[in-house]
């Protein structure tokens, strides 16, 4: 390791009502699987990018008398190299291992997590879930980062294990860099806004793909008196981030089950409308429409912010091989066709002037006494393509109406 | 519509655990049999780092509360029944792990041996008579 500061522990983690509890040789678990995940990412993966240099494409060249032209040329070249097999098979199975910990620590004692999230849901006007939305065929296609059952399956009555289960893992998957609540990506948003609009104070919020709403929940604390809509397709996780956030003391979302390409809003309803992470894991005909519904419901003079990894646009073919590295192996088919779309061209499509688009980087905000910083920001530490809390982030601001 | 749903205390948190996600799985190795061996050698160095992480808990509790002097284990030396008790355990657990590897070896020095097809064909004829 280039540092020497200890790893962070699970038991580091931040607890709420509904947070499962784990013994000690689960915590074990949960933190050797993170420590693995920062070997692999440290340790491992700069061979791959080492094979890549002095064999691959040296071979390559050879053979073709030329580099490769993109990163699918680098991917079928590279999937016979060694390092890269082995890299990509323990990087597989240290992910599926991370869903096994995660499961049988949350199933074991379902009964008890359901009855502390239904001791808070039941009842609430703040939580509205719609049976009858059908899951897009994009959520329903595989499961998502092979997460067994994906955001969305109902095991039990009343289920929410999906979101027990991610939340306790978001540690795990990337090492601790997300912070105590997971949710450096929501504290990265809050400060951005605190430092390039300090006069902006959205009075209605936005979350579209809120999951357990672990980035929508430090903006509800940064501005109390706005009204948040955190909207998602699963009931799962809405139960559980509506749990979530009245634990933690948060009383201005309201999470409701709806798609993005249908908001359950009326035109110019909101000031600020958020996504974390979120486009990779839609299609290409729901983005456009997704954005247009963006357009729609933000208010004029309104700010739209969305958190994602870098598009692979001018980007060095294998660097966007390493990052495609997810969506043909750890189910987020929609990655590699979402990061190379034109997102200035949609978010003018979607309605917003030529020119409103902007993009800037943003990294995960988390207290640094007891979590890493994230990589890149300290010497000799190593990106993590596509885990790695440095984000891309795009957005638009709406017009405001002439006076 | 659909079945109802089973209360939680139905499930079975091993089988639950357990659940494949959903898509085709992808193998890396050129033998995807070597990296089942590897799936299965990574969960068992995933357990002896949780053995190893409850000793040291066991060890420090075990300090704090002056059972043992902090340099105690460090310091200990196995007298001769403890050191013969300890070498019999390490030879048969040594013996379970590498049992087929043994058992190549035997078979090397083994005389050639008919497969057990042949041992098929052969005690299914009539006459139960050799073919050879």
């Amino acid at each position: 390791m280039s540092t020497a500061s200890p790893a962070p522990s699970w038991r580091q983690v931040g607890r709420h009502a509904v947070f499962p509890e784990a013994g000690h040789d689960e915590i074990a678990r949960f933190d050797f699987l993170a420590r693995l995940n920062t070997h692999l990412s440290q340790r491992v993966l700069p061979g791959v990018r080492q094979a890549w240099e002095t064999r691959v494409k040296p071979a390559f060249v050879a053979e073709h008398d030329r580099a490769p032209a993109d990163r699918h040329e680098v991917r079928r070249a590279m999937q016979h190299d060694l390092h890269y097999q082995l890299w990509s098979a323990l990087r597989r199975n240290s992910m599926e291992q991370r869903q096994q910990a995660g499961r049988s620590v949350v199933f074991r004692q379902l009964a008890a997590l359901r009855a502390q999230a239904d001791a808070i849901n039941e009842g609430a006007p703040t939580l509205k879930l719609d049976p009858t939305l059908e899951q897009p065929r994009y959520m329903r296609a595989v499961d998502i980062h092979c997460m067994p059952g994906s955001y969305h399956t109902e095991v039990v009555d009343r289920d929410i294990a999906a979101g027990a289960n991610y939340d306790a893992g978001l540690f795990v998957t990337t090492a601790g860099m997300l912070g105590r609540w997971s949710d450096g990506g929501g504290q990265a948003i809050v400060e951005w806004l605190a430092r390039h609009k300090p006069n902006f104070k959205p009075r209605r919020i936005l979350d579209i793909g809120c999951t357990i709403g672990h980035n929508i929940v430090p903006l509800a604390q940064a501005f109390p008196d706005a009204q948040v809509l955190a909207i998602d397709t699963a009931a799962p996780v809405l139960r559980y981030a509506h749990a979530r956030a009245k634990s933690l003391g948060v009383n201005n979302i309201e999470f409701r089950q709806a798609s993005g390409e249908a908001v359950p809003a009326a035109d110019g309803s909101f000031d600020l409308v958020t996504t974390a992470m979120f486009w990779h894991e839609t299609s290409t005909s729901a983005m456009p429409k997704i954005m247009r519904e963006v357009h729609r419901v933000l208010a004029p003079g309104g700010l739209t912010l969305h958190l994602e990894q870098p598009q692979y646009a001018g980007m060095d073919p294998f660097e966007a091989f390493m990052r495609d590295w997810d969506a043909y192996n750890n189910n987020e088919p929609f990655w590699t066709r979402m990061h190379e779309a034109d997102l200035a061209r949609m978010v003018t499509q979607g309605g917003f002037p030529e020119g409103a688009y902007f993009e800037t980087t943003m990294q995960a905000k988390v207290d640094l006494t007891l979590f890493p910083a994230p990589v890149g920001s300290q010497a000799g530490s190593q990106e993590d393509y596509g885990r790695t809390p440095t984000w891309t982030a795009f957005g638009a601001t709406k017009p405001a109406l002439a006076a | 519509m659909n079945a109802p749903r089973p209360e939680p205390a139905e499930l079975d948190p091993v089988a639950m655990a357990n659940r494949r996600a959903k898509g085709k799985r992808p193998f890396f190795l050129d033998d995807p049999a070597v990296e089942r061996v590897l799936s299965i050698t990574m969960a068992v160095a995933t357990e002896l780092a949780v053995a190893r992480e409850r000793i040291d808990t066991l060890e420090r509790l075990l300090m704090q509360r002056g059972v043992l002097e902090a340099d105690a284990v460090e310091a200990f030396v196995p007298d001769a029944a403890a050191q013969e008790a300890r070498s019999a355990w390490g030879r048969e657990y040594i013996a379970r792990l590498l049992r087929i590897i043994d058992q190549d070896v035997q078979a090397m020095n083994d005389a050639a041996e008919p497969s057990l097809e042949q041992w098929i064909e052969e005690l299914g004829r009539p006459d139960d008579a050799p073919a050879r």
